[in-house]
Protein backbone atom coordinates (compact mmCIF):
# COMPACT_ATOMS: atom_id res chain seq x y z
CA UNK A 1 0.00 0.00 0.00
CA UNK A 2 1.50 3.64 -1.36
CA UNK A 3 1.52 6.07 1.95
CA UNK A 4 0.13 9.40 1.38
CA UNK A 5 3.06 11.45 0.76
CA UNK A 6 2.99 14.37 3.57
CA UNK A 7 5.05 17.69 2.22
CA UNK A 8 7.40 19.39 4.63
CA UNK A 9 7.97 23.11 5.66
CA UNK A 10 10.27 23.17 1.88
CA UNK A 11 7.36 21.52 -0.21
CA UNK A 12 9.40 18.22 -0.67
CA UNK A 13 8.86 14.67 0.74
CA UNK A 14 9.82 14.50 3.83
CA UNK A 15 12.41 12.00 5.02
CA UNK A 16 10.91 11.38 8.67
CA UNK A 17 6.82 12.43 8.75
CA UNK A 18 4.96 11.14 12.16
CA UNK A 19 2.29 11.96 13.25
CA UNK A 20 1.03 10.69 16.74
CA UNK A 21 3.34 7.53 16.65
CA UNK A 22 3.22 5.16 19.34
CA UNK A 23 5.79 2.63 20.15
CA UNK A 24 4.80 -0.38 22.72
CA UNK A 25 7.73 -2.00 24.74
CA UNK A 26 5.77 -4.39 26.08
CA UNK A 27 2.78 -2.62 28.00
CA UNK A 28 4.72 0.52 28.37
CA UNK A 29 3.98 3.76 25.76
CA UNK A 30 7.79 4.41 25.00
CA UNK A 31 6.81 6.73 22.13
CA UNK A 32 3.29 8.42 23.01
CA UNK A 33 2.32 9.86 20.47
CA UNK A 34 5.40 11.62 18.96
CA UNK A 35 5.36 14.68 16.12
CA UNK A 36 7.95 14.40 13.69
CA UNK A 37 9.44 15.93 10.48
CA UNK A 38 12.56 15.76 9.19
CA UNK A 39 14.01 17.38 5.70
CA UNK A 40 16.36 15.76 3.64
CA UNK A 41 20.33 16.82 4.20
CA UNK A 42 19.12 18.15 7.68
CA UNK A 43 21.18 16.95 10.97
CA UNK A 44 18.12 16.76 13.90
CA UNK A 45 19.33 16.89 17.09
CA UNK A 46 16.96 14.53 19.73
CA UNK A 47 17.57 15.38 23.60
CA UNK A 48 15.82 14.60 26.62
CA UNK A 49 16.47 13.11 29.81
CA UNK A 50 17.02 9.45 30.09
CA UNK A 51 13.82 7.54 29.38
CA UNK A 52 12.53 10.47 27.32
CA UNK A 53 12.66 7.90 24.34
CA UNK A 54 15.06 9.15 22.15
CA UNK A 55 16.22 5.33 21.81
CA UNK A 56 13.15 3.49 21.22
CA UNK A 57 12.69 6.71 18.60
CA UNK A 58 16.00 5.78 16.70
CA UNK A 59 15.32 2.22 16.70
CA UNK A 60 11.54 2.57 15.47
CA UNK A 61 12.92 4.96 12.78
CA UNK A 62 15.07 2.30 11.79
CA UNK A 63 11.97 -0.24 12.13
CA UNK A 64 13.11 -2.16 14.66
CA UNK A 65 10.62 -1.53 16.78
CA UNK A 66 6.78 -1.51 15.79
CA UNK A 67 4.63 1.37 15.47
CA UNK A 68 1.50 0.51 16.87
CA UNK A 69 -0.53 3.84 16.31
CA UNK A 70 -0.35 6.76 14.25
CA UNK A 71 1.51 7.78 11.15
CA UNK A 72 4.77 6.67 10.84
CA UNK A 73 6.66 7.11 7.04
CA UNK A 74 10.05 7.19 6.86
CA UNK A 75 12.35 7.18 3.32
CA UNK A 76 8.76 6.64 1.35
CA UNK A 77 8.15 3.58 3.35
CA UNK A 78 4.89 3.38 5.61
CA UNK A 79 6.48 1.69 8.93
CA UNK A 80 2.74 0.72 9.62
CA UNK A 81 2.61 -1.60 6.53
CA UNK A 82 6.55 -2.35 6.25
CA UNK A 83 9.25 -2.38 8.58
CA UNK A 84 11.75 -4.56 6.66
CA UNK A 85 12.24 -2.32 3.43
CA UNK A 86 13.33 0.50 5.09
CA UNK A 87 16.17 -1.05 7.00
CA UNK A 88 18.42 -1.29 4.43
CA UNK A 89 18.47 2.29 3.52
CA UNK A 90 18.98 3.68 7.25
CA UNK A 91 22.34 3.07 9.41
CA UNK A 92 22.00 2.83 12.93
CA UNK A 93 24.63 3.53 15.49
CA UNK A 94 23.47 2.12 18.52
CA UNK A 95 24.32 1.50 22.34
CA UNK A 96 25.77 -2.25 20.92
CA UNK A 97 28.73 -2.23 18.38
CA UNK A 98 26.59 -5.03 16.32
CA UNK A 99 30.18 -6.28 15.83
CA UNK A 100 31.74 -9.51 16.07
CA UNK A 101 34.25 -9.46 18.80
CA UNK A 102 36.11 -12.56 17.33
CA UNK A 103 36.81 -11.06 13.88
CA UNK A 104 39.32 -8.33 13.33
CA UNK A 105 38.16 -4.82 12.39
CA UNK A 106 38.90 -5.30 8.95
CA UNK A 107 36.73 -8.34 8.82
CA UNK A 108 33.95 -7.27 10.63
CA UNK A 109 33.89 -3.82 8.49
CA UNK A 110 34.01 -6.24 4.94
CA UNK A 111 31.55 -8.16 6.00
CA UNK A 112 29.42 -5.37 6.98
CA UNK A 113 29.81 -3.40 3.88
CA UNK A 114 29.36 -6.42 1.14
CA UNK A 115 26.04 -7.28 3.47
CA UNK A 116 24.46 -3.82 2.90
CA UNK A 117 25.61 -4.57 -1.04
CA UNK A 118 28.66 -2.16 -1.26
CA UNK A 119 31.81 -2.96 -2.37
CA UNK A 120 35.33 -3.57 -0.88
CA UNK A 121 36.56 -0.46 -1.92
CA UNK A 122 33.95 0.92 0.43
CA UNK A 123 34.87 -0.51 3.47
CA UNK A 124 38.59 0.03 2.93
CA UNK A 125 38.12 3.58 2.40
CA UNK A 126 35.64 4.01 5.23
CA UNK A 127 38.56 2.35 7.55
CA UNK A 128 40.99 4.93 6.21
CA UNK A 129 38.37 7.56 7.08
CA UNK A 130 38.08 6.57 10.84
CA UNK A 131 41.73 5.33 11.45
CA UNK A 132 41.73 1.87 11.28
CA UNK A 133 43.54 0.98 8.54
CA UNK A 134 47.05 -0.12 9.14
CA UNK A 135 48.20 -1.81 12.22
CA UNK A 136 44.28 -1.59 14.01
CA UNK A 137 42.92 -3.22 11.00
CA UNK A 138 44.22 -7.04 11.66
CA UNK A 139 43.28 -6.89 15.89
CA UNK A 140 40.46 -8.39 17.05
CA UNK A 141 37.40 -6.46 17.95
CA UNK A 142 37.46 -8.30 21.47
CA UNK A 143 40.97 -6.25 22.16
CA UNK A 144 40.10 -2.77 21.36
CA UNK A 145 39.20 -0.02 23.68
CA UNK A 146 35.98 1.41 23.51
CA UNK A 147 36.78 3.98 21.46
CA UNK A 148 38.43 2.28 18.59
CA UNK A 149 35.22 -0.32 18.87
CA UNK A 150 32.72 2.93 18.38
CA UNK A 151 34.98 4.04 15.76
CA UNK A 152 34.84 0.23 13.92
CA UNK A 153 31.14 0.84 13.96
CA UNK A 154 30.86 4.04 12.83
CA UNK A 155 33.23 2.83 9.43
CA UNK A 156 30.49 -0.01 9.50
CA UNK A 157 28.13 2.20 9.20
CA UNK A 158 29.04 4.88 6.62
CA UNK A 159 30.98 2.22 4.01
CA UNK A 160 26.69 0.80 3.89
CA UNK A 161 26.16 4.63 2.63
CA UNK A 162 22.71 5.16 4.19
CA UNK A 163 20.20 7.68 3.29
CA UNK A 164 19.49 8.16 6.96
CA UNK A 165 21.75 8.06 9.37
CA UNK A 166 20.52 7.49 13.11
CA UNK A 167 22.97 8.15 15.67
CA UNK A 168 22.35 6.95 19.49
CA UNK A 169 25.12 8.78 21.34
CA UNK A 170 27.50 9.32 18.51
CA UNK A 171 30.05 10.89 20.67
CA UNK A 172 30.27 8.77 23.71
CA UNK A 173 33.81 6.53 24.74
CA UNK A 174 35.67 9.01 21.77
CA UNK A 175 38.36 10.95 22.76
CA UNK A 176 38.71 14.53 21.80
CA UNK A 177 39.98 13.60 18.11
CA UNK A 178 37.39 10.87 17.67
CA UNK A 179 33.91 13.26 18.41
CA UNK A 180 35.74 15.77 15.62
CA UNK A 181 35.93 13.33 12.99
CA UNK A 182 32.40 11.98 14.14
CA UNK A 183 30.91 15.72 13.65
CA UNK A 184 33.11 15.64 10.48
CA UNK A 185 31.39 12.80 9.04
CA UNK A 186 27.91 14.38 10.03
CA UNK A 187 28.25 17.02 8.16
CA UNK A 188 30.20 15.35 5.31
CA UNK A 189 27.16 12.96 4.88
CA UNK A 190 24.81 15.90 5.42
CA UNK A 191 26.13 17.89 2.53
CA UNK A 192 26.29 14.59 0.66
CA UNK A 193 22.50 14.52 0.91
CA UNK A 194 22.07 12.61 3.93
CA UNK A 195 20.02 12.82 6.48
CA UNK A 196 20.73 12.54 10.12
CA UNK A 197 19.04 12.07 13.39
CA UNK A 198 21.18 11.84 16.49
CA UNK A 199 20.91 12.24 19.94
CA UNK A 200 23.50 12.98 22.76
CA UNK A 201 24.10 14.29 26.02
CA UNK A 202 27.10 16.24 25.09
CA UNK A 203 24.78 19.21 24.53
CA UNK A 204 27.32 21.84 23.39
CA UNK A 205 28.77 20.04 20.55
CA UNK A 206 25.67 18.35 19.73
CA UNK A 207 24.01 21.71 19.36
CA UNK A 208 26.68 23.46 17.10
CA UNK A 209 26.62 20.74 14.70
CA UNK A 210 22.49 20.67 14.75
CA UNK A 211 20.33 22.00 11.96
CA UNK A 212 17.48 21.70 14.38
CA UNK A 213 16.24 20.44 18.07
CA UNK A 214 14.06 18.13 19.21
CA UNK A 215 12.93 17.68 22.46
CA UNK A 216 11.65 14.32 24.09
CA UNK A 217 9.91 14.30 26.85
CA UNK A 218 8.13 11.15 28.18
CA UNK A 219 7.68 9.58 24.51
CA UNK A 220 6.34 12.93 23.27
CA UNK A 221 8.17 15.45 21.04
CA UNK A 222 8.16 18.70 23.58
CA UNK A 223 7.57 22.39 22.01
CA UNK A 224 10.49 22.92 19.88
CA UNK A 225 9.87 19.55 17.62
CA UNK A 226 10.46 19.44 13.71
CA UNK A 227 6.42 18.89 13.25
CA UNK A 228 5.56 22.30 12.60
CA UNK A 229 7.33 23.43 15.47
CA UNK A 230 10.43 25.89 15.77
CA UNK A 231 12.91 24.02 16.19
CA UNK A 232 15.81 25.56 13.59
CA UNK A 233 19.05 26.33 15.39
CA UNK A 234 19.94 30.13 14.81
CA UNK B 1 19.85 -15.24 -1.48
CA UNK B 2 23.11 -17.80 -2.33
CA UNK B 3 25.16 -14.79 -2.34
CA UNK B 4 24.02 -14.00 1.21
CA UNK B 5 24.49 -17.54 2.43
CA UNK B 6 27.99 -17.37 1.13
CA UNK B 7 28.53 -14.37 3.04
CA UNK B 8 27.24 -15.81 6.32
CA UNK B 9 28.49 -18.84 5.93
CA UNK B 10 32.36 -17.80 5.28
CA UNK B 11 31.96 -15.17 7.93
CA UNK B 12 30.63 -18.03 10.51
CA UNK B 13 33.52 -20.50 9.86
CA UNK B 14 36.35 -17.29 9.31
CA UNK B 15 34.71 -16.54 13.50
CA UNK B 16 35.32 -20.68 14.34
CA UNK B 17 38.54 -20.85 12.91
CA UNK B 18 39.65 -17.46 15.13
CA UNK B 19 38.07 -18.51 18.32
CA UNK B 20 38.91 -22.16 17.76
CA UNK B 21 36.06 -23.34 20.43
CA UNK B 22 35.10 -25.66 17.99
CA UNK B 23 38.74 -27.13 17.92
CA UNK B 24 39.24 -26.48 21.88
CA UNK B 25 35.77 -27.62 23.12
CA UNK B 26 33.49 -29.21 20.88
CA UNK B 27 36.07 -31.51 19.39
CA UNK B 28 37.57 -32.55 23.11
CA UNK B 29 33.96 -33.26 24.37
CA UNK B 30 32.65 -35.13 21.39
CA UNK B 31 35.92 -37.79 22.08
CA UNK B 32 35.14 -37.08 25.88
CA UNK B 33 31.59 -38.75 25.37
CA UNK B 34 33.09 -41.59 23.13
CA UNK B 35 35.79 -42.74 26.02
CA UNK B 36 33.29 -42.52 28.47
CA UNK B 37 30.66 -45.14 26.41
CA UNK B 38 33.55 -46.99 25.89
CA UNK B 39 34.70 -47.33 29.68
CA UNK B 40 30.72 -47.68 30.70
CA UNK B 41 30.29 -50.71 27.80
CA UNK B 42 34.02 -52.06 27.74
CA UNK B 43 33.52 -55.08 30.29
CA UNK B 44 31.18 -56.51 27.38
CA UNK B 45 33.20 -55.85 23.65
CA UNK B 46 30.35 -57.62 22.18
CA UNK B 47 27.66 -54.87 23.19
CA UNK B 48 30.08 -52.12 22.36
CA UNK B 49 30.77 -53.30 18.90
CA UNK B 50 26.81 -53.78 18.31
CA UNK B 51 26.10 -50.44 19.96
CA UNK B 52 28.82 -48.34 18.11
CA UNK B 53 26.51 -46.73 15.31
CA UNK B 54 23.99 -45.34 17.99
CA UNK B 55 26.67 -44.41 20.06
CA UNK B 56 28.56 -42.55 17.37
CA UNK B 57 25.64 -40.82 15.95
CA UNK B 58 24.63 -39.53 19.99
CA UNK B 59 27.88 -38.21 20.46
CA UNK B 60 27.60 -36.34 16.98
CA UNK B 61 23.92 -34.80 18.15
CA UNK B 62 25.56 -34.12 21.94
CA UNK B 63 28.69 -32.27 20.39
CA UNK B 64 26.37 -31.04 17.20
CA UNK B 65 24.44 -28.80 20.15
CA UNK B 66 27.34 -26.86 21.23
CA UNK B 67 28.10 -26.13 17.69
CA UNK B 68 24.37 -25.05 17.11
CA UNK B 69 24.09 -23.01 20.08
CA UNK B 70 27.72 -21.53 19.34
CA UNK B 71 26.40 -20.79 15.62
CA UNK B 72 23.56 -18.11 17.48
CA UNK B 73 25.52 -16.77 20.73
CA UNK B 74 27.88 -15.04 18.43
CA UNK B 75 24.67 -13.50 16.91
CA UNK B 76 23.05 -12.26 20.22
CA UNK B 77 26.41 -10.60 21.67
CA UNK B 78 26.52 -6.81 21.79
CA UNK B 79 23.75 -5.65 19.04
CA UNK B 80 24.64 -8.33 16.33
CA UNK B 81 21.04 -9.45 16.12
CA UNK B 82 19.92 -5.81 14.98
CA UNK B 83 22.57 -5.16 12.90
CA UNK B 84 21.91 -7.91 10.86
CA UNK B 85 18.36 -6.92 10.45
CA UNK B 86 19.46 -3.68 9.23
CA UNK B 87 21.91 -5.14 7.05
CA UNK B 88 19.92 -5.75 4.21
CA UNK B 89 20.85 -9.42 4.14
CA UNK B 90 17.68 -11.73 3.22
CA UNK B 91 16.35 -14.09 6.07
CA UNK B 92 16.32 -17.21 4.26
CA UNK B 93 20.25 -16.57 2.93
CA UNK B 94 21.15 -16.20 6.32
CA UNK B 95 19.52 -19.50 7.39
CA UNK B 96 21.33 -20.75 4.71
CA UNK B 97 24.30 -19.63 5.49
CA UNK B 98 24.42 -20.76 8.87
CA UNK B 99 23.13 -24.14 7.96
CA UNK B 100 26.17 -24.62 5.86
CA UNK B 101 28.21 -23.16 7.87
CA UNK B 102 27.14 -25.96 11.10
CA UNK B 103 27.21 -28.50 8.28
CA UNK B 104 30.88 -28.00 7.56
CA UNK B 105 31.92 -28.14 11.43
CA UNK B 106 29.62 -31.31 11.65
CA UNK B 107 31.13 -33.21 9.21
CA UNK B 108 34.86 -32.47 10.63
CA UNK B 109 33.63 -33.49 13.75
CA UNK B 110 31.83 -36.68 12.06
CA UNK B 111 35.19 -37.48 10.35
CA UNK B 112 37.10 -37.45 14.00
CA UNK B 113 34.52 -39.43 15.62
CA UNK B 114 35.20 -41.75 12.98
CA UNK B 115 38.66 -42.10 13.50
CA UNK B 116 38.34 -42.35 17.51
CA UNK B 117 34.79 -44.72 17.00
CA UNK B 118 37.49 -47.05 14.99
CA UNK B 119 40.62 -46.74 17.05
CA UNK B 120 38.49 -46.91 20.38
CA UNK B 121 35.82 -49.90 19.58
CA UNK B 122 37.39 -51.19 17.32
CA UNK B 123 35.22 -51.19 14.85
CA UNK B 124 36.33 -52.37 11.38
CA UNK B 125 34.70 -50.10 8.27
CA UNK B 126 32.82 -51.42 5.61
CA UNK B 127 30.01 -50.30 3.27
CA UNK B 128 31.80 -46.90 2.48
CA UNK B 129 29.34 -45.50 0.07
CA UNK B 130 26.31 -46.34 2.52
CA UNK B 131 28.31 -45.00 5.46
CA UNK B 132 29.44 -41.39 3.41
CA UNK B 133 25.39 -40.81 2.02
CA UNK B 134 24.90 -41.26 5.31
CA UNK B 135 26.67 -38.63 7.16
CA UNK B 136 25.86 -36.61 4.34
CA UNK B 137 22.23 -36.29 4.54
CA UNK B 138 22.43 -37.00 8.44
CA UNK B 139 24.32 -34.03 8.42
CA UNK B 140 22.39 -32.10 6.10
CA UNK B 141 19.45 -33.29 8.35
CA UNK B 142 20.93 -32.21 11.74
CA UNK B 143 22.08 -29.15 10.45
CA UNK B 144 18.79 -27.86 8.68
CA UNK B 145 16.75 -28.53 11.71
CA UNK B 146 19.09 -27.27 14.36
CA UNK B 147 19.06 -24.14 13.01
CA UNK B 148 15.83 -23.39 12.12
CA UNK B 149 15.00 -24.32 16.13
CA UNK B 150 18.40 -22.48 17.38
CA UNK B 151 16.81 -19.07 15.79
CA UNK B 152 13.56 -20.31 17.90
CA UNK B 153 15.88 -19.74 21.52
CA UNK B 154 18.00 -17.44 20.09
CA UNK B 155 16.33 -14.26 21.64
CA UNK B 156 15.74 -16.47 25.35
CA UNK B 157 17.39 -16.08 28.28
CA UNK B 158 16.93 -19.69 28.65
CA UNK B 159 18.41 -20.77 25.27
CA UNK B 160 21.30 -23.26 26.48
CA UNK B 161 19.21 -25.56 28.01
CA UNK B 162 15.67 -24.54 25.70
CA UNK B 163 17.57 -25.43 22.07
CA UNK B 164 18.04 -29.84 23.50
CA UNK B 165 14.54 -29.56 25.05
CA UNK B 166 13.21 -28.59 21.66
CA UNK B 167 16.02 -30.14 19.19
CA UNK B 168 16.31 -33.78 20.48
CA UNK B 169 12.58 -34.67 20.24
CA UNK B 170 12.25 -33.22 16.42
CA UNK B 171 15.56 -35.34 15.42
CA UNK B 172 14.83 -38.62 17.11
CA UNK B 173 13.78 -39.53 13.35
CA UNK B 174 17.71 -38.50 12.23
CA UNK B 175 19.06 -40.43 15.18
CA UNK B 176 17.11 -43.63 14.57
CA UNK B 177 17.92 -43.63 10.24
CA UNK B 178 21.51 -42.78 10.69
CA UNK B 179 21.86 -45.24 13.26
CA UNK B 180 20.04 -48.08 11.47
CA UNK B 181 21.60 -47.13 7.94
CA UNK B 182 25.20 -47.21 9.68
CA UNK B 183 24.56 -50.98 11.08
CA UNK B 184 23.17 -51.85 7.45
CA UNK B 185 26.92 -50.69 6.50
CA UNK B 186 28.68 -52.41 9.04
CA UNK B 187 26.88 -55.51 9.01
CA UNK B 188 27.49 -55.81 5.14
CA UNK B 189 23.74 -55.89 3.88
CA UNK B 190 23.37 -51.94 2.42
CA UNK B 191 20.55 -52.66 0.81
CA UNK B 192 18.29 -52.46 4.14
CA UNK B 193 20.29 -49.25 4.91
CA UNK B 194 19.45 -46.66 1.57
CA UNK B 195 15.88 -46.48 2.48
CA UNK B 196 16.73 -44.84 5.78
CA UNK B 197 19.06 -42.76 4.08
CA UNK B 198 15.76 -42.02 2.10
CA UNK B 199 13.87 -40.66 5.07
CA UNK B 200 16.35 -38.33 5.89
CA UNK B 201 16.83 -36.72 3.32
CA UNK B 202 12.68 -35.80 2.82
CA UNK B 203 13.19 -35.09 6.58
CA UNK B 204 16.43 -32.18 5.23
CA UNK B 205 14.40 -30.95 2.73
CA UNK B 206 11.04 -30.54 4.50
CA UNK B 207 13.32 -28.37 7.47
CA UNK B 208 15.00 -26.22 4.05
CA UNK B 209 11.76 -25.28 2.86
CA UNK B 210 10.41 -24.56 6.30
CA UNK B 211 13.67 -22.46 7.26
CA UNK B 212 13.99 -20.88 3.79
CA UNK B 213 10.24 -19.46 5.04
CA UNK B 214 10.38 -19.71 8.66
CA UNK B 215 13.54 -17.80 9.44
CA UNK B 216 12.62 -14.49 8.47
CA UNK B 217 9.75 -14.34 11.01
CA UNK B 218 11.11 -16.47 13.77
CA UNK B 219 14.32 -13.98 13.88
CA UNK B 220 11.87 -11.03 13.94
CA UNK B 221 10.66 -12.65 17.02
CA UNK B 222 14.52 -13.74 18.44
Amino acid sequence: MEPDHPTSRSGTEPVVHLRGAVALLGRFPALAGVDLDVDRRRIVLLRGANGAGKTTLLRALAGLVPISAGEAIVLGVDLRVDRQSVRHRVGLLAHGTGLYDELSVADNVRFWTLAAGAVLADAESAMIRLGLDGRLSDVSVGRLSTGQRRRTSLACLIARRPELWLLDEPHAGLDKEGRDVVDELVRDAAAAGATIILSSHELDRAIDLADEIVTLGGGVALDDSGAGGDGHVA
Amino acid sequence: MLHDAWLIARKDLKLEIRSRVALNQVVPFALLVLVLFAFALDPDRGLLEKATPGLYWIAVLFSGLLAMQRSFAVEAADGVTDALRLSGLVPAGIYLGKTLSVAVQLLVLEMLLGVGVAVLYGTSITGWLLLLATIVVATAAISTAGTLFGVVAAGLRVRETLLPLLLLPVLAPVLIGATRAFEAALSGTPSEGWPWVGLMSVFAAVYVVAGIFGFGPLMEES
